[in-house]
Order: structure tokens, then sequence, then C-alpha cells
């Protein structure tokens, strides 16, 4: 099984699982809107985590407006701030990073890219989306009961996420925001334990672990995490919930709020900031894994040539999701939890550099001698690569624990995780969308609207988070409405406040094209064909295009090699699918 | 081509504007030069690595872009030079690693002679408290916390009856000598940041945190507060004083104690 793949091994083992019957829908109903096919469900996880994305875009335009011109706007309010600020992160991180990766392009790529018909719990696959959605909805119910919602910051610290001093502590604010994150948990694990045991009942004849795409290996291995961490925030929103509702004390000390004594008594504010991180470092890479997985086969199959180190890939991305459970306390160097802490989780953390280092050398070292062709899902492809180089680099700074203590609660800490987990996995979901929208509909994005959408998407994001590091190098804190008259805000960073807001405007008004440019494409992008972009992997091969109910037609696929036959010297083109016998044993087959 | 040329320039620019960049760190005024001069390797290393990479990347599109008739070069993997870049790799984060915790070994170890500096935080208020001449701060408890006793110190305990509570207003500390500050918050986290001795923590309702550092200049800076404590947050400001020794003394000879407070002889005296 640890044999390098190539075209020389075309070993087959039998089937794990015998081909089963599907559900088969009788309606327009059961087709459409309570669809059992992933391919839908995708669809549906998709659409819905771009709406609610498109929220949180507005609301960064909101923040960067009060940042840029502070005071101008009137009705953006310190309390409107706060609640912008906390919904933004929230619905960036987890509404539509964590869903658009693993019940977006999880949900789609998992059965086709395995050779599989479908999910193997497709029942539990739909429950999945539905509960994604009632999750959505409760989170955006927010910003209609009174007091709005819930301005406590998207790490939604305690004491002060459930206290009077915090837009939304007192009232719906905060309960929706718990409520759609126990909902949305729920949700998950049902779609999450169907991935895992998709990817390892699932799939096709001769789909051996080493030899599934690295696409897979990304989603698998950030699912089976968020699996393992997702449960440390269902358990602290429900203690959150219940020291709000019940009066319970599990975050809650004695407390005197605004001159009167509290009832609570006890507990323990950093136990929450445990339990958040011990989901949230994870959380990091369930984003950014599945991301690492993408777009090394964007840049595989637009380079024509095989992943560099596709071994050493697979474990680069498994051993980064087991360390990233033992370094979550970086983020709280200055919690004051106990100091020494530190030796042990700067030592993880940039160990954990290692790892990552090599997957980055993987990609560069496969443009290397390659035959690169500069389509869109490959430009978005090499913007990955710059700005998580950039987002990395920084990390190692934040993670060096003496060095993130002037860093810390600054514009810096802002400047870095935006670049490195929403930036660089942000430039793989649009190559991915460039890259897969023909398979899904048939036709091609249009490349004129594409290209404008990228190079400013690129260039932009980049001119409004490289410079910020600046901001928080100087000293300006995070998490500020105003700065006003200090030190660390001279007349100049005001000047800065301004470009980057300006940038951000920019960057927005393009995802507008992008958008437009789906809609337009449907029906007026060029036929794509079965296979476009020329490459091996089984999601290409299907029958017709867009795949049907159940992908394959009557016969299942059977594998013969790994996903990156690109290239081979003596083969006659520059790909070779994965599902592609070798000559001579055709010829055997033949014969026989 | 145009692609190479963008890659180049974000490469540069990066690089220049890092050098030309007028937002740098304000003036140190803390013994922590440890760590600025930590943040100078790891930009060295990190934008080395950077400049590098992103070079490679510019010279491969530029070299190996697409043209009829090429065709990529089959090689799945290269284990000695997989070996070779992980051990550099792994040299440059020791690299960085260590010092790093050399300087955190410091930055945790409290040097004895430290004086004790109690900071309080509240929505959205700094106080202070400071040992009288016993030179021992007293005993205290949030429980304690009233509109006559706001730091809530415990009034039974002799040896905070002459602690000096300065409720508001300035901190004073003395130039050159270690300052051990003790944290504490009455309702939600908060975080006491002078930008200029680089130096912060969290302050936790429920628990004493703490953090040290010698000023070495005199001078009036900014206290702001870095963890959000609520919509407040941003107008949650202070003054520390550095001072000459003659001047400290002279201050501190016109703060009240907690008896004088209590007493109800409350001046303020900023």
């Amino acid at each position: 099984m640890v044999n390098i793949p190539s075209s020389i091994d075309d070993t087959v083992p039998a089937a794990e699982v015998e081909d089963v019957e599907l559900y088969h829908p009788h309606s327009w109903w059961t087709t459409y809107v309570f669809s059992q096919d992933a391919k839908v469900i995708a669809i549906q996880y998709s659409l819905t985590a771009i709406s609610i994305g498109l929220v949180a875009l507005v609301l960064s335009w909101l923040m960067r407006l009060q940042l840029g011109f502070p005071g101008y706007f009137t009705f953006i309010d310190a309390d409107r701030y706060y609640q912008f600020i906390t919904m933004h992160g929230m619905i960036m991180v987890i509404y539509l990073l964590t869903a658009l990766f693993l019940g977006g392009f999880g949900n789609y790529l998992i059965p086709l890219m395995l050779g599989a018909r479908d999910m193997v719990f497709p029942y539990a696959n739909m429950l999945s989306y539905w509960l994604y959605l009632l999750a959505v909805l409760v989170l955006a119910a927010g910003f209609f009961v009174p007091g709005g919602p819930t301005g406590a910051g998207w790490t939604l610290y305690p004491p002060q996420a459930i206290l009077s001093g915090t837009p939304g502590g007192q009232s719906g604010g905060i309960i929706l925001m718990l409520v759609s994150l126990i909902l949305f948990i729920i949700g998950f694990t049902m779609g999450g334990l169907n991935y895992v045991v998709t990817v390892l009942q699932g799939r096709a004849r001769g789909m051996t672990l080493m030899r599934m795409p690295l696409t897979i290996w990304g989603i698998f291995t950030a699912t089976v995490m968020a699996l393992l961490a997702f449960p440390a925030l269902f358990v602290a929103s429900v203690m959150m919930l219940f020291d709000l509702v019940l009066g319970t004390s599990f975050f809650m000390p004695a407390i005197v709020e605004m001159g009167t004594q509290l009832q609570h008594g006890g507990g323990s504010p950093i136990l929450f900031q445990h339990l958040f991180w011990f989901f949230g470092h994870p959380e990091v890479y369930i984003v950014a894994l599945p991301a690492f997985g993408i777009v090394s086969d964007l840049i595989s199959t637009h380079a024509r040539k095989n992943i560099f180190g596709y071994r050493m890939m697979v474990w680069a991305i498994v051993i980064i999701g087991a360390l990233s459970f033992i370094v979550w306390a970086h983020h709280m160097y200055v919690s004051g939890m106990n100091p020494n802490f530190g030796f042990f989780f700067a030592t993880t953390t940039l160990i954990i550099a290692v790892p990552t280092a090599i997957k980055v050398y993987n990609w560069v070292l496969t443009l290397w001698r390659g035959d690169i062709h500069l389509t869109i899902p490959m430009l978005f492809a090499l913007g990955f690569i710059v700005t998580f180089v950039n987002g990395g680099l920084t990390g190692l700074f934040l993670g060096n624990v003496v060095v993130d203590v002037p860093l810390s609660d600054t514009m810096f800490v802002v400047a870095h995780f935006h670049m490195v987990m929403g930036v660089a996995p942000i430039m793989v979901i649009f190559g991915a969308i460039y890259h897969w929208y023909p398979k899904i509909t048939g036709r091609m994005l249009d490349e004129i609207m594409g290209r404008i959408h990228f190079w400013v998407t690129f260039l932009g994001a980049y001119l409004i988070f490289f410079p910020m590091h600046y901001l928080g190098l100087l000293g300006a804190p995070r998490r500020y409405y105003e700065l006003g008259e200090s030190a660390v805000n001279p007349p100049s960073a005001h000047d800065l406040n301004v470009f980057i807001t300006l940038m951000a405007l920019t960057v927005g008004a393009a995802q507008m094209l992008f958008l437009f440019n789906l809609v337009w494409s449907l029906r007026h992008g060029k036929e794509a064909g079965g296979n476009p972009w020329r490459a091996t992997t089984l999601e290409w091969q299907t029958p017709t295009t867009p795949p049907p109910h159940g992908n394959w037609g009557k016969e299942l696929p059977v594998v013969y090699r790994w996903a990156y036959d690109y290239s081979v010297p003596g083969a006659p083109q520059d790909f070779i699918p994965q599902n592609q016998p070798n000559p001579d044993r055709l010829s055997m087959e033949n014969a026989s | 081509m145009a692609v190479v040329l963008i890659l180049v320039l974000v490469a540069f620019a990066s690089v220049l504007f890092h050098l030309l960049s007028p937002w740098w760190w304000t003036p140190i005024a803390s013994n922590w030069h440890y760590i600025d001069n930590t943040i100078i390797i790891t930009f060295w290393i990190t934008g080395f690595v950077f400049t590098a990479v992103v070079l490679f990347v510019a010279y491969c599109v530029f070299r190996f872009r697409h043209k009829p008739g090429n065709r990529a070069h089959y090689e799945p993997e290269n284990r000695k030079l997989e070996f070779w870049l992980a051990t550099v790799t792994t040299i440059g984060v020791v690299a960085m690693l260590a010092p790093g915790l050399f300087v955190w070994n410091q930055f945790v170890t409290v040097p004895s002679d430290a004086t004790e500096v109690e900071v309080v935080g509240q929505q959205w208020l700094w106080s202070y408290r400071l040992p009288g001449a016993n030179g021992k701060l007293g005993t205290s408890e949030t429980r304690d916390v009233s509109t006559e006793n706001p730091l809530g110190l415990n009034k039974n305990d002799a040896a905070g009856l002459d602690d000096i509570i300065i409720s508001g207003g300035e901190l004073h500390v003395p130039v050159g000598k270690p300052v051990k500050m003790l944290l504490r918050s009455i309702d939600v986290l908060h975080d006491f940041y002078v930008p200029e001795f680089r130096a912060k923590m969290d302050m936790v309702p429920g628990m004493v945190t703490y953090f040290w550092f010698t000023p070495t200049r005199t001078g009036t800076f900014e206290v702001l507060c870095a963890e959000l404590c609520g919509v407040g947050h941003p107008q949650m400001r202070g003054t520390v004083v550095v001072d000459t020794e003659a001047d400290y003394q002279n201050w501190l000879q016109q703060q009240q104690t907690f008896t004088q407070m209590m007493a109800g002889e409350v001046q303020t005296t900023n």
C-alpha cells in the first residue's frame, strides 16, 4: 500500500464494499430540496455558505468604514461596531469556511473522487444540511431581536459575553449565538461521520488510501479533526448558556458588575478559553487542510506535473492534524494562565512549522520543471502560495511566546490570521470553484471576468493585510472602535487606515463581479465537455457531465494508478486517468 | 510575463515597505529590548524565506510556463532534497525558538527585589494599590468590593491598612527599579498594556496575574486596555508616569492610605 503509486504499479485489490442500490427520489421536492444526493447537498451547503458569507462581507465594509473614517458614519455606533466584528468573525470561520470546505467541497468531491455512488449515509447527510441551514437562520435572527446580536467578539470570552456591558450580552443576542453553534455542531457531526466512513469504506476498487488525491486526504483529516475538536466548543457553549440562563458558575467567578455584586462565584474564565481554543486551534487547520489538499491538486493539474513528494505530503497533513491538538494555548500566552505553559506551547507551535514548510516546498517544487498553464485556478493557486507563506511566517512571530507578548491583541494578529486563514484559504476556494464549476454545471466560467476577479482580489487583499501588520507593530490594539489620540495612532496611521478601507471596498466590489460570473456563465459560459482540464482524477471521468444521480451509470470505476500520472514519459498524452489500465494489462485481459 | 513581474514586485515591494515604513514600534521604555531583538531576528529569517519562496515561484513561472510542445518532468519524489529542506527548516526554527524561550525565561522569572504594584481593572477604569510603610500588600476579595471600598480590601488584615490606594488616577513608578505588576479585575477580562513597556498581561476576575519590568527612562505613558471588555473598551485609558526617585517619593507622600480613605479623608491628588 505504501508503494510509490506510479504507472507501473497497477494492482487492483478486490472491492471492500458491494455496490449498493441508492435511494431514488420520486418527486421534484426529493430531487432538489430534501435531496439525499451528496452533489445536491454540496450545492445547497455552498449556496447557503456563500449567502451568509456575503453578510459577513458587508459587515467587514461597515467595520472598515468606521476604522477609515471614524465618526463619519453615525449609524455605526460602538455597540453596532462590536456586533459587526463578532458576527463577521463567527460567520467567516464557521458558517462560511468550515461549511464550504467540508459541507460544500467535501460532499461534492468525496464520492466523485473516490469512485463512490454517494455518501454512505445519505439520509443523515441530508439532515446535516438542514440543521446547518437552521443554525444559519438562528444566527441571522440575532440581527432582528431587541438588543441585536452579541458583540462579545468572535471568541465570546466570558464573563463579558454574558454581562450587560457588552451588546447583546443580557438579551437574546448571545443566546441565539450559542444555540446556533450547538445546532451547527450537531449538523456537522452528522455530515462529518458520513465523510469519514465514506472515505474509509466507500472507495472504488483499486482506490487504496495512498492513491487518493490530496484533496481527499485534506478533507478527510480535517473532518476527523473537526469531529474531535467541535465537542469542546459544544461543551463550552452549553456551559455558557447555563451560566447565563440558569445562573450556574462554570466560567463566572465572584463579580461586581457596574457596582452590583452578582450571585456568581467560583467559576473560571480561563477554563472557557482552554475549551474554546482546544476547538479553535484545530479549527484553523480544519480550514487549512482542505485548502492544502485542494491547492495541491490544482497545482499538479495545471502544471501538468505529479505533485512532488506525495507520500511526504500525506504524512505532513496527518502530522499537522495531530500536532494541531497540542498547540492551542499559544492563543493564550497573555491570558494569565501559568506562564510555564509558554515553554511547551511555543515549542509545539514552532515544530508544526516544519511539516507546514515541507508542504510549501513541495508545492513550489511541483512548479519546478512543470508545464505551467496560467489558467485561473493556477493563478489562484499562486496567490495562495504567496499569501499563505506570508501569513504562515508571521505565525512564527506570534507562536514564539515572548515575541507574542508585545504583538498579541494588536492589529498584527488581525493581519496575520486574515492573511493565513482568511485570504489564503479563500484563494483556494476561488481556484477550486473555477476548477470544478465546469463539472458541476457543464460550462466554463468566463475567463476575462475571472482574471479581473483574481488580480483585484489577490493584490487588493495583499495591500489590505500586509501593511496592517505594521499598525500592530506600532502598537495599535485590535477591537478598538476608535483609537483617537494616542502615541500608537499618529496621523500617518490614520492615512494607512483610510488606504486599507479603500482597498477593502475595492476587493469587495470584485466579489460582485465573481457572483455575476457564476450566474452569467450558467447560461453563457463555454461548453466544458467532460474533462476540460485534462485531469487524471475520477470526477473528470464520469460518463456524463454534470454527473447524474449515482454518478457512474451501470459500472463503478476501477482504479489502476495514483492521482498524479501527469506527463508520464512514453505515454501518448500528458495525463493518464486513474481508471485507465496500463496497455499491457489491457492486452492481457483481451487475450484471456 | 505579467504574472512573473507582479510576483517579483510583490517580493521586493514587501521588503522595501518593511525598510521604509514609518510605522514602527514606539521608543522602548523598559528592559525588554530583548523582545525587540528577538522580533528583529524573526524578521530577518522570515523575510529571507518569504522573498526566496516568492522569487522561486516567479522564476518557475518565467522558466516553465506552458509553450506548445513543452512537457513536464516526471519525478514523484526526491528523498535527499526533501530531507535536506526539512533539516534547514528545522535549523531556522531553532534559531528563532531558542532566543525566544531564553527571553521568555527572563520574562517569567521575577527578580526578588521587584516592588509590587497592584493594578485593578473594572469597566472601564484603572485603579492602583501600592504597599504602605510595611512594604506589604494586604489581602483582598471581589466579594468585599463596595462603594466605600472600591478595591475590595480586607479590613481585618492589618497588612492592608497602610496600603496606598489610587482610584482612577495616575500611577507613578520610579525609574530603574524592577516592578512586579499584580493584576486583578473585579468584573470582566482586561489587559494592562503600555506599548512602550512591551509587556502586557490579561487581568482575570477571580485570580491575580502578573508580569514584571524595569522602567528605563522617565516620561508619561498611556495605558491601553488590550482585552475586549465590553463597549467601553477603547475608552479604558490610563496614565503611567515614570519618575526619578525624588519625584516619585514626592508624589507618594501625597497619596492616601486605605485607612485614610475609609475614614473619609478622600482627596484627589493627581
